[in-house]
């Protein structure tokens, strides 16, 4: 009913409407000739339709009403204000900055700061978000691959459980309440020249910090810097000044070793020059022809670890007992040493070793890992020096950390400084030391008596709460510094991104302290380095050093010195016995993943299995097999670890390899506070751990709770069940029969096909491009787990949390599986990436109901993730076992912060699609893209895949079959190429060369396998 | 009237009828239990069981669009686990029917008579429960009608290679046919409810249904040709349908499943499933609505020879793989059978063999196969072993496969099992309607049974 209007009422007073018209100024528009005559008709229906506005219309325009509203909406939009919105820029580019396509990543170098070394990367930047962390290929200590933690720390920019704002007792402050209240307390210093004010940090590698720092302690001469880390390098430092009476830095060159002997030294995966490290040491591991070389490992230690698995004869000692082995070792190279008592079992094995050793004078390499103390480390450089190893494959540097720390700097100190009511400012810049603090400091009660206490962190942690003011960190990515790396060469660090929280780094809360409140610290960087460096155009310095990465010629030079003489004398007078009762030890190590706990909030880390055990999400007591036999435990139960009057609840996991009478216990988990991923994870092994005996302990007693924990591994079984799906011989095997890996195996199938082909019906199909394949190298591959994260950064693969393992859900694309194979007290390990193999004859695709899944014309197996419909038939179907389901919404959709890491190139998949390894495809498109353009074919070398590029050991080669000229073509010519289940008639364009590895002649029935793999079935 | 089946010579045959039946009684016996209003407390109990598990059944299949595919136990390498295992299973049963009314009616097996319409409708509703799991087990069943042949505007059409394509057309074109089958079985009989009906409203719905039945010689000529047309058009389904199911399993690479026994052994399996299921209904119907005069004992021991029969293919089955996977040489095979016999799930494959393999033995001796109670309990070893061989086939060949790393445990979660008893509950609720109101037996061709019935000589 539209208009209530009765034909008979009076027709309008149209000249009364023409007269209130026009007496009406301005302009006035009406929308019917009844509004305008304003009859009580017309009332009468606005009423009833629209009561509200026709008391307005009724009332005309209500001024106050009007200003009423148009202040309140003025006030809201002001209150509005408080909180910042994010900058949403819509505009155009009026004048696109030079460079900046977009669609197109731009990549920028910089470094990752850790102790000991940083890691130079690239950082691939979408639109202004540092999407993907590379290695820097130009920099020596990268060769442009990296740690599988660098290319995780990413993730953790965009954690959403990052602290945002300054906090002081509780409550949120300003960065200039923090600015005053910090002048207030150095002003009240200052008159005692800075006593009882100190620094707590890290040990750094900045040079613009370390000067920063060392302005502070010029300026106020009482204050004191202790640096600290829960997985330092004391022994390291230490063990040079007990050799060499000064704190050197020994850097090694794997490449010229060709005996190496490690004494607990994870030098393939922890430590700055891991990445370095792992590429020469596996340049030489892999083979082309049977005239290669390869070098002998020895690895001697008390906890699994990468190096470990990689070695050609593993020993597994307790971590007390290692000393007397060097010291045995050094006895038979003729050092003047107290040979120990109670290593007659390894008579046999020391002797081959040293033998080996004296045969390879000046090619050989002794080397000890941070866990043990110092007079092993020392003993190792006496070692060294005697076989002529010194200034072959060892040199000698200065410190890459700048400023030393000395022991009386150390955390003991402090913390008995602070109980002792000697502090009474401390700025605790990065570092979680309520956590991570041995337990016999009670760092946090000593905390409690510093009147002013500042805690610079990325997250409110456990030591933010305990503190005066917590003032939000900026993430690497986010600010201006500088970094040496293993070597010394240093980085100038350059942000991605404007600091995603208002953090602030430690250079600029030092420089606070040193009274100065403004100025950038791009300003500090750039004014350090003009200082320090006498160029004659500076600008082209720093833009040189910037864009390239790296300082050229920065590097440390060795030095050249020799062990002091009264070293010798002092390894002459050491006890002949140690005391050892052969009591159980505890081993503390960091994490493989999360490190020391500063990753335990980044779910690809907590996700990534651990090498040996591919447990996730948790840590464990990792006992030997004959222990558990012992003592009657499965994995899982819970035990009760007991060690002076200290006690942890831990669950233990078998771990093959393990000395039997040692427990390893990782660090980093057990949090308490530190985001939503890290909380209530594990346990602190933390809570065991003591300044005195910060790596290993005796003593330790173990009882079983009764309780059981489930611990959530991706693999559940360890051997390969007589299946030659990892293949490996020895040296000598290879070198008499080079085609071991390819000769027809024992399954029947293959019998009588010696090219180690069946025959199918249909015809090949002809290539005429490109022909992708990719090699993986069994010699080379250290089962770092770099290829994983990098994978899982570059394709936005998801995390799925603990239940979701349990249930065997995960989703990484490539996977490492781990064989052990012989003793198993002290197996072989196999470590075998397993991407999708992108089968030429692909059981996934013909059993896919909507043709979700094909084969390019470029030989890929391709997955439409819009057609997929989930039926699963596809990983059914799969041998491999690598095609991956969304059985939930697996993505984060909703977290706002995450998904800036994303990368814009690739499918965020939903909820029931399958994926899987797509040979990063969206990398070969954009190099196909490229060389459209300049009317070329892609050259070899220009698709590089992101497992191939993070690998450090560069042991997956990707390419173009067809190109005969390619690396990949090579790889696949060569003898020791085998594909996995070529039985089966898939041909997969994913193979791999055979592990060789290189026993020791003499040691051989100890050896890692003398012939193929897994004769007839592992014992496991 | 011209009886549906004849015999040219009859050999002797035990009766099938009880004695003393009449073309009345046989009609007001069977007919009486959808008139009359009042139905046996067996009826309230089985359908308020049935009705309450097809309430389970909605909840889990709502929280399962709502949550996904992981509210299952199914996990990475075991792919496929209780929605398929229970699809094999149902459309296993859903066999017993077309074989009764197609296969036996064109081998003139007249017995066939009395359990030929609860068995057909039995197969539609078991076709119906199997029909769920296609679709839900997807991970987007809300793209699961991708799998059809449509023109679509993304001229993207199914993978005609795959078995679970086949699948579809298999078991839609047996849904149709069963369902046609039934219906024109259905026809004469829906227009005696008509004819008998005390209210309108019944009278009006039997009337519409029986498409104006009115039993002319025409109408009967007719339905004899279209009957028997049919009858023929579902003889191959009843091979081809589970065959072609067998394919989803026989033609995947994973060892335990590609073995080319499985077409012929599905198919023994579904019959021996089938008659196994229209057992576990049969004997307790005859008690609860005393129709022991048409399903006799005579029919007992009939069901039961079937099922020995189709029971010792089976076994064979089960040999055959065990052999192959001996005599092949191949690893993958060999430890298959090794790790079903022994291996985590050994439990459920010593069941099976219980179950499917050492309880039929008791139906050699006559006196087994007649009784009732100890069928039945037969019976039901058979319906859970069925079950537990598609459970040993689909999870213990799939949860260790090709690549030791990736093995990995099966279990299932509350969700996987409320979603199997929730279909069970439909097929109960569905069964227990079609009791309500539609004839169990089939009036007119019982009617035929009785001696009057008898026709001397051959027209």
């Amino acid at each position: 009913m539209m208009m209530g209007f009765d034909p008979e009422a009076p027709a309008f007073d149209l000249t009364a409407i023409r007269e209130k018209l026009s007496r009406t100024t301005g302009r006035t528009y009406w929308r019917s000739l009844e509004e305008v005559a304003d009859t009580p008709e017309f009332r009468d229906f606005l009423e009833a339709e629209f009561p509200a506005a026709a008391e307005s219309i009724s009332s005309g325009l209500d001024r106050r009403q009007f200003l009423k509203l148009m202040g309140a909406s003025l006030a809201m939009a002001g209150l509005g204000a408080c909180t910042k919105q994010p900058v949403e820029k819509i505009l155009p580019y009026v004048k696109q900055p030079e460079e900046l396509v977009p669609g197109n990543p731009l990549f920028f170098a910089t470094a990752y700061p850790v102790s000991g070394g940083a890691a130079p990367i690239l950082v691939e930047s979408h639109m202004g978000r540092p999407t993907k962390i590379e290695g820097n290929p130009e920099h020596p200590a990268s060769l442009g691959a990296t740690s599988a933690m660098t290319q995780a720390s990413v993730l953790d920019l965009y954690d959403p459980d990052r602290s945002q704002v300054v906090m002081s007792a509780g409550e949120i402050r300003t960065w200039n309440d923090f600015v005053a209240s910090v002048a207030d307390v150095v002003t009240k210093l200052r008159p005692s020249s800075g006593r009882g004010l100190r620094i707590l940090s890290p040990p750094t590698v900045s040079p613009t910090l370390a000067a920063a720092v060392g302005k502070v302690l010029a300026d106020l001469p009482e204050a004191r810097w202790h640096q600290w880390e829960p997985l330092g390098r004391e022994s390291v430092r230490e063990g040079a000044r007990l050799a060499f009476d000064r704190v050197v830095e020994p850097r090694y060159n794997f490449a010229d070793a060709d005996v190496i002997v490690s004494l607990e030294s994870d030098f393939l995966f922890d430590g700055a020059g891991q990445v370095r490290y792992a590429r020469d040491f596996s340049a030489r591991r892999k083979v082309s022809d049977t005239s290669s070389s390869l070098n002998r490992l020895y690895v001697v230690e008390s906890a699994p670890s990468v190096t470990g698995s990689k070695a050609d004869h593993r020993l597994a000692l307790r971590a007390s007992e290692i000393f007397g082995f060097a010291r045995a070792l050094a006895a038979e190279l003729d050092v003047n040493v107290v040979e120990p008592a109670g290593l007659q079992n390894h008579a046999k094995w020391i002797s081959a070793v040293a033998k080996d050793l004296l045969a390879n004078k000046g090619r050989g390499l002794v080397l000890a890992g941070p866990s043990q103390p110092a007079d092993v480390h020392a003993l190792c450089h006496a070692i060294n020096e005697k076989l002529a190893n010194a200034g072959h494959t060892v040199v000698y540097t200065d410190p890459v950390e700048q400023s030393a720390p000395t022991p009386k700097d150390g955390l003991d100190t402090l913390v008995a400084d602070m109980a002792g009511g000697n502090v009474w400012a401390l700025f605790v810049l990065g570092g979680n030391p309520a956590y991570e603090a041995p337990a016999d400091l009670d760092f946090v009660a000593a905390l409690g008596k510093v009147p002013f206490t500042v805690h610079l962190a990325q997250q409110q942690d456990e030591t933010s709460l305990h503190t005066l003011w917590h003032v939000p960190a900026t993430h690497y990515l986010e600010s201006w510094s500088d970094a040496r790396a293993y070597d010394g060469t240093v980085t100038i660090q350059q942000p991605l991104i404007e600091p995603l929280y208002q953090g602030k780094s430690a250079l600029e809360v030092v420089s606070l302290i040193g009274g100065t409140s403004t100025g950038t610290d791009y300003d500090r960087v750039r004014d350090y380095w003009k200082a320090a460096v006498s160029v004659p155009d500076f600008e082209e310095f720093w833009r040189r050093s910037v864009h390239d990465g790296f300082i050229a010629g920065s590097q440390r030079p060795a030095l050249d010195i020799a062990v002091r003489s009264d070293f010798l004398t002092y390894l002459a007078q050491l006890p002949a016995v140690d005391k050892d009762a052969g009591e159980l030890e505890v081993v503390f190590r960091g994490d493989p993943t999360i490190h020391d706990g500063r990753f335990a909030n980044n779910g690809w880390l907590q996700e990534t299995p651990k090498p040996w055990t591919r447990l996730t999400w948790d840590n464990a007591a990792l006992i030997s097999p004959a222990l558990a036999e012992k003592r009657k435990l499965s994995d899982g139960d819970v035990v009760e670890l007991l060690l002076g009057n200290r006690k942890i609840n831990a669950p233990v996991w078998t771990t093959p390899g393990q000395p039997e009478q040692t427990v390893t216990l990782h660090l980093g988990y057990g949090r308490t506070r530190g985001g939503h991923i890290a909380t209530g994870v594990g346990f602190s092994a933390y809570a065991l751990r003591t300044v005195r005996n910060p790596w290993f302990a005796s003593g330790v007693k173990m009882r079983k709770t009764g309780v059981h924990y489930p611990l959530a591994t991706t693999q559940t079984h360890h051997g390969m069940e007589g299946r030659e799906l990892f293949r490996t011989a020895a040296l000598t095997t290879y070198q008499a029969s080079p085609n071991f890996a390819q000769e027809p195996d024992h399954h029947g199938a293959l019998e009588g096909h010696a090219d180690g082909e069946i025959p199918s019906l249909f015809p090949d199909w002809n290539y005429e491009g490109n022909s992708w394949g990719m090699t993986i190298d069994l010699s080379a591959c250290i089962g770092c787990n770099a290829c994983l994260v990098a994978c899982q950064s570059e394709n936005n693969i998801a995390i799925v949390g603990k239940e979701e393992v349990l249930r065997g859900r995960e989703m990484h694309w490539i996977r490492i599986d781990r064989y052990f194979e012989g003793d198993l007290d002290n197996p072989a390990v196999y470590n075998q990436p397993v991407p999708c193999m992108h089968c030429e004859k692909a059981p996934c695709e013909v059993v896919c109901p909507v043709n979700a899944t094909n084969h390019s014309s470029e030989g890929l197996n391709d997955m439409t993730y819009n057609r997929c419909v989930g039926t699963r038939y596809c990983a059914n179907n799969c041998p491999y076992k690598v095609r991956r389901f969304n059985f939930y919404l697996f993505q984060d959709w909703d977290t706002e912060s995450l998904k800036g890491h994303r990368n814009p190139d690739v499918t965020v998949r939903s909820r029931g699609v399958m994926e899987k390894c797509t040979y990063c495809v969206q990398r070969i498109n954009s190099a196909r893209i490229q060389s459209r353009k300049q009317d070329r074919p892609i050259r070899d070398g220009e698709v590089v895949t992101a497992c191939q590029q993070a690998c450090p050991s560069d042991a997956i080669v990707f390419g173009n079959i067809n190109d005969e000229t390619s690396r990949i073509a090579a790889t696949k010519s060569d003898s020791r190429n085998y594909s996995l289940l070529a039985e089966l008639g898939t041909k997969p364009r994913t193979t791999y060369l055979a592990a060789i590895t290189n026993p020791n002649p003499e040691l051989v029935a100890d050896a890692k396998s003398s012939t193929h793999a897994a004769e007839e079935g592992g014992h496991l | 009237m011209a009886a549906p089946v004849q015999a040219r010579q009859r050999p002797y045959k035990p009766p099938v009828l009880g004695r003393g039946q009449t073309f009345d009684t046989v009609t007001d016996k069977i007919a009486s239990v959808v008139d009359r209003q009042e139905q046996p407390r067996g009826w309230w109990i089985a359908f308020t069981v049935g009705f309450a598990l097809l309430n389970v059944l909605l909840i889990a299949v709502a929280w399962l669009f709502a949550r996904g595919t992981g509210i299952w136990g199914v996990n990475n390498p075991v792919g496929w686990a209780f929605a398929i295992i229970n699809f094999v299973w149902w459309i296993g049963i859903g066999h017993a029917g077309t074989l009764i009314s197609a296969i036996l009616l064109l081998l003139r097996q007249d017995w066939r008579t009395s359990i030929n319409r609860f068995a057909e409708a039995m197969t539609l509703f078991a076709v119906a429960c199997a029909g769920i799991f296609p679709i839900i087990h997807t991970g987007r069943p809300w793209l699961a009608y991708w799998l059809l042949p449509y023109p679509g505007t993304m001229m993207v059409w199914p993978n005609f290679r795959s078995p679970l394509v086949w699948d579809v057309f298999a078991v839609s074109t047996y849904a149709t046919v069963s369902a046609l089958f039934w219906f024109v079985g259905l026809i004469p009989d829906l227009a005696t409810l008509r004819d008998r009906a005390t209210t309108p409203v019944s009278a009006r719905i039997y009337g519409a249904l029986a498409l104006g039945w009115r039993g002319s010689v025409r109408h009967w000529h007719r339905y004899e040709t279209a009957y028997l047309l049919l009858a023929g058009l579902s003889t191959p389904l009843v091979i081809s349908v589970h065959s072609v199911v067998s394919f989803d399993f026989a033609v995947a690479v994973v060892p335990g499943w590609h073995a080319t026994i499985f077409p012929p052994y599905f198919v023994a399996g579904a019959i021996y499933a089938g008659f196994a299921m229209v057992l576990t209904i049969a004997i307790p119907l005859r008690r609860m609505y005393d129709i022991k005069d048409f399903i006799t004992a005579q029919h007992l021991d009939y069901m039961a020879r079937v099922m020995l029969a189709t029971g010792l293919m089976v076994c064979y089955g089960y040999l055959t793989e065990a052999f192959y996977a001996f005599y092949s040489a191949n690893t993958f095979e060999e430890f298959m059978m090794q790790n079903r016999m022994f291996g985590p799930y050994t439990a459920i494959y010593w069941l099976l063999i219980l179950c499917n393999g050492i309880s039929i033995q008791t139906l050699w001796f006559e006196r087994v196969r007649r009784s009732p109670v100890v069928l039945f309990v037969v019976c039901m070893f058979v319906n859970v072993g069925m079950w537990l061989e598609r459970f040993v086939i689909v999870v213990t060949s799939m949860h260790r496969d090709f690549m030791p790393s990736s093995w990995f445990m099966y279990y299932p979660t509350v969700w996987d099992i409320a979603t199997f008893v929730g279909t069970i509950g439909l097929f109960l609720t569905l069964l227990f309607l079609f009791i309500r109101f539609l004839p169990m037996i089939s009036m007119f061709e019982m009617r035929t049974l009785v001696p009057a019935a008898e026709v001397k000589e051959e027209h």
